[in-house]
């Protein structure tokens, strides 16, 4: 800074000795303990972080959902079978059914071949037709994708012996949707014939005063008409092919997978740590033995004993199978957790401070307690997050071959496996549930991925 | 080396017999028995059938029975199907299982390998990103998912084009295996991607890495004959492990693409309660996967002499 031709000034101030600053000697920031640190190293993982807040999301969904949406999850709604979320759900409201004499109504006289006899709604479509002279009669088919060039007529629903002009009413499951009606024209084998029309039907929804009244679907003191709008119960991400909430049946699935998923790894996990620390504290004859037992576990095909567990307790109908499951998962895992808890406490019984605790007197009892088990507690934790998403999973693979939780109890397995059936139609029986089943088991592993970084370096380099 | 594979073999032949015992018990406290159930019979018929099938004598002498009939390679007869012994329906359909089950073993070990060196290389750069994202997503998707998404692309795409690029279900030809097999890896694949990686990791700054770089070796070379062969060793340990989760996970992925494997037939068979299918299949895969478990062990000791030594 200063130049060589201005020397610095001095003042004597400069040549006394420094002051001694007590602070500087003492420890300024707070000492943070294991957990502390661990914590700390968990808030700066963002990846970890926003897992567990989708965890603690995926929890309240779970246990606070069903006390906003009461819908039961069991409830059939008949109007509104698979229905996508966001589909129309208006109805119009008309007369009760009354018997047709084969009279088209007002506004569809006329007109000639295959033709509607009065507005097709969902619930009647009915039918009027010409004679084709030289025929030994028709059938009638339906079908939901348009009839092409290769005659795909779709289901028969009535055969006519004669082929005058006649009519029909179709009164089988009618949904609001797009119709083909086929009337095909037979020959003297009544075989096919190359001659038929084909229909194209719009049926609109439509319900009957007294089930609007019976279902609650308005305020009692609304007057409603004929030709009247009205809601159907709302079903936010649709229904499934019983017509069953899928929002609320998701609530439940959750708490089935969820229940199963946390609570089974806890057990085992616990098991596997009593099991492994007895082992590896003990050691000698009796740590052999009981590893040579936990061998012999680890070796039994996992998913099959599982299937053969669920066989043994027999679920029956309206049993649920969820404590069977849960059983057979604590009893099949916990071989992994006691080796593992084993290997770190023979790694930790050759520690120095374990000798001086022995030294001063500790009892064996206190030596666990006290040294032992809060030293595996991060390795144990470690494996506890990574055993839910493996539980969830053999919970949706038992669910989805259909040995797991048995009808009509909803898990997420279970309605992957109902969704499946209906995947090409209706996509979102299938997504819904196999999405929350991804999301979780993403949540959980992103979620023992940082807790491993967090809590144990060594571990790291081990993934 | 000798002695360690009939130590091997030994223990997994007791392991066999703990599986084999297992089910036994395990089917045996099963609630109701293979006689009940349909039609009410008379009792005289029904203590013909007990004789019959051995069911009259104490549980001792079935266990022996049971053990000396698998010893000697019998797994009895279907309760369901008329006709069927549990070897034929081994013997037909265990084929179509390992044929799907090997191309996916392949699939997994060949593209997790691959996949996890590149990311290894390409560290914190945007292709190992992509693929370690994929295999998060590899990884929490559920089989079943990934067979269904795949059926549902497949439709799309053969729509699309308008001819028939892979069959969307079946069996019988190299064109049905395909979809299945990627399907069924994929889990597997990701899994292995994960360690590949991590293991290459370790060594990619190793000391022999940078001899053989110092002395001139082109990466090529130390790619293939340094980082790969060394970054491989913790990918064979694992194979056990992701065959028994293979073969497993293709009951689900049989059951979805109408393959006529056993594992579709076990599921079945569960699901209609045939008791000497399930116990014949149970101890059949039970012994495969153990004895899978070992090859992979011995083929560890092979591939890396370090194991050999101890």
């Amino acid at each position: 800074m200063t130049t060589p031709n201005t020397p610095p000034v001095l003042s004597p101030e400069d040549f006394l000795p420094l002051q001694v600053r007590p602070d500087a000697y003492g420890i300024t920031r707070p000492s943070r303990s294991y957990w502390q640190d661990a914590w700390a190293r968990l808030r700066r993982n963002r990846r970890a972080m926003l897992s567990l807040w989708i965890i603690i999301a995926l929890l309240s969904f779970a246990l606070l959902g069903p006390l906003l949406w009461t819908v039961d999850p069991a409830r059939q709604d008949i109007d509104q079978i698979s229905q996508a979320p966001g589909a129309d759900r208006s109805a119009t409201i008309v007369a009760p059914y009354v018997a047709w004499n084969g009279m088209a109504t007002a506004g569809f006289e006329g007109g000639s071949g295959l033709r509607l006899a009065a507005a097709a709604n969902s619930q009647v479509v009915r039918l009027l037709w010409d004679a084709v002279p030289g025929m030994q009669g028709f059938r009638l088919y339906r079908n939901v994708f348009p009839v092409d060039g290769d005659m795909a007529f779709g289901l028969p629903i009535a055969e006519f012996p004669d082929s005058d002009a006649g009519f029909y009413e179709d009164r089988l499951d009618l949904r609001p949707d797009t119709y083909y009606y086929s009337l095909v024209a037979l020959d003297e084998d009544r075989a096919l014939s190359s001659q038929y029309e084909v229909l194209e039907v719009e049926v609109t929804r439509v319900i009957t005063l007294d089930e609007v009244r019976t279902r609650a679907l308005v305020p009692a003191e609304r007057v409603l008409a004929e030709g009247d709008e009205v809601l159907l119960g709302l079903h936010p991400l649709g229904t499934d092919y019983l017509g069953r909430d899928m929002l609320s049946r998701l609530m439940a699935g959750a708490r089935v997978s969820l229940f199963i998923g946390i609570v089974a790894p806890l057990l085992y996990v616990l098991l596997g740590v009593l099991y492994g620390s007895t082992a590896g504290f003990l050691g000698g004859r009796v740590d052999q033995w009981m590893m040579r037992f936990a061998d012999f576990v680890v070796a039994l095909p996992f998913l099959l004993f599982m299937i053969l567990f669920q066989v043994v307790f027999g679920i029956g109908p309206g049993e649920s199978g969820i404590l069977p499951m849960l059983l057979a998962l604590v009893v099949l895992a916990w071989p992994a957790t006691a080796r593992l808890v084993r290997g770190q406490v023979l790694q930790i019984r050759q520690e120095a401070y374990i000798s001086a605790s022995r030294l001063l007197g500790a009892p064996s009892w206190y030596l666990v307690l006290r040294h032992m088990i809060p030293n595996t507690l991060g390795v144990i934790l470690v494996t506890l997050t990574f055993a839910v998403p493996s539980a969830i999973f053999t919970e949706a693979f038992l669910s989805f071959i259909g040995m797991g939780v048995a009808p009509p109890t909803a898990s997420w397995g279970s309605m992957s496996n109902e969704g499946l059936a209906t995947m090409l139609t209706h996509p979102h029986e299938l997504i819904f549930p196999a999405l929350f089943i991804s999301v979780t088991v993403l949540a959980f592993n992103l979620l023992g991925d940082g807790l491993r970084d967090a809590l144990d370096a060594r571990m790291r380099s081990l993934e | 080396m000798w002695q360690y594979t009939l130590k091997r073999l030994a223990q997994g032949l007791v392991t066999v017999w703990f599986i084999a015992t297992a089910t036994f018990l395990a089917m045996h406290n099963v609630p109701g028995d293979p006689l009940s159930g349909g039609r009410a019979i008379s009792p005289e018929i029904r203590a013909n059938l007990e004789a019959r099938y051995g069911l009259d004598k104490p549980l001792g002498e079935q266990y022996v029975l049971y053990l000396g009939n698998f010893l000697r390679g019998d797994f009895g007869i279907s309760f369901t199907q008329q006709n069927r012994q549990v070897n034929d329906i081994i013997r037909e359909h265990f084929p179509v299982s390992a044929t799907l089950g090997i191309l996916a073993v392949l699939f997994a070990a060949l593209g997790g390998v691959l996949w996890g060196a590149l990311t290894a290389l390409y560290r914190n750069r945007l292709p190992d990103t992509i693929i370690m994202f994929l295999v998060i997503l590899g990884i929490s998707v559920p089989s079943f998912v990934f067979a269904a998404l795949g059926q549902l692309a497949l439709v799309n795409v053969n729509a699309l084009l308008g001819v028939s690029l892979l069959p969307v279900a079946g069996w019988g030809e190299v064109s049905h295996m395909i979809l299945p097999a990627l399907v069924l890896g994929m889990g597997t694949m990701a899994y292995l991607t994960r360690l590949m990686r991590s293991s290459m990791l370790e060594i990619i700054h190793a000391d022999y890495i940078r001899t053989a770089r110092a002395k001139g070796l082109p990466p090529a070379r130390i790619f293939t004959r340094h980082q790969l062969r060394n970054a491989i060793l913790p990918v064979v340990t694992v194979l056990g492990p992701a065959i028994a989760a293979i073969t497993t996970g293709g009951f689900v992925v049989e059951l979805v693409f109408a393959i006529p494997g056993l594992g579709r037939y076990f599921v079945q068979a569960v699901q209609q309660l045939d008791y000497t299918v399930i116990m014949g299949t149970t101890v059949f895969y039970g012994a495969f996967l153990v004895f899978m478990v070992i090859v992979v062990d011995l083929l560890y000791g092979w591939i890396d002499p370090r194991v050999r030594v101890q």
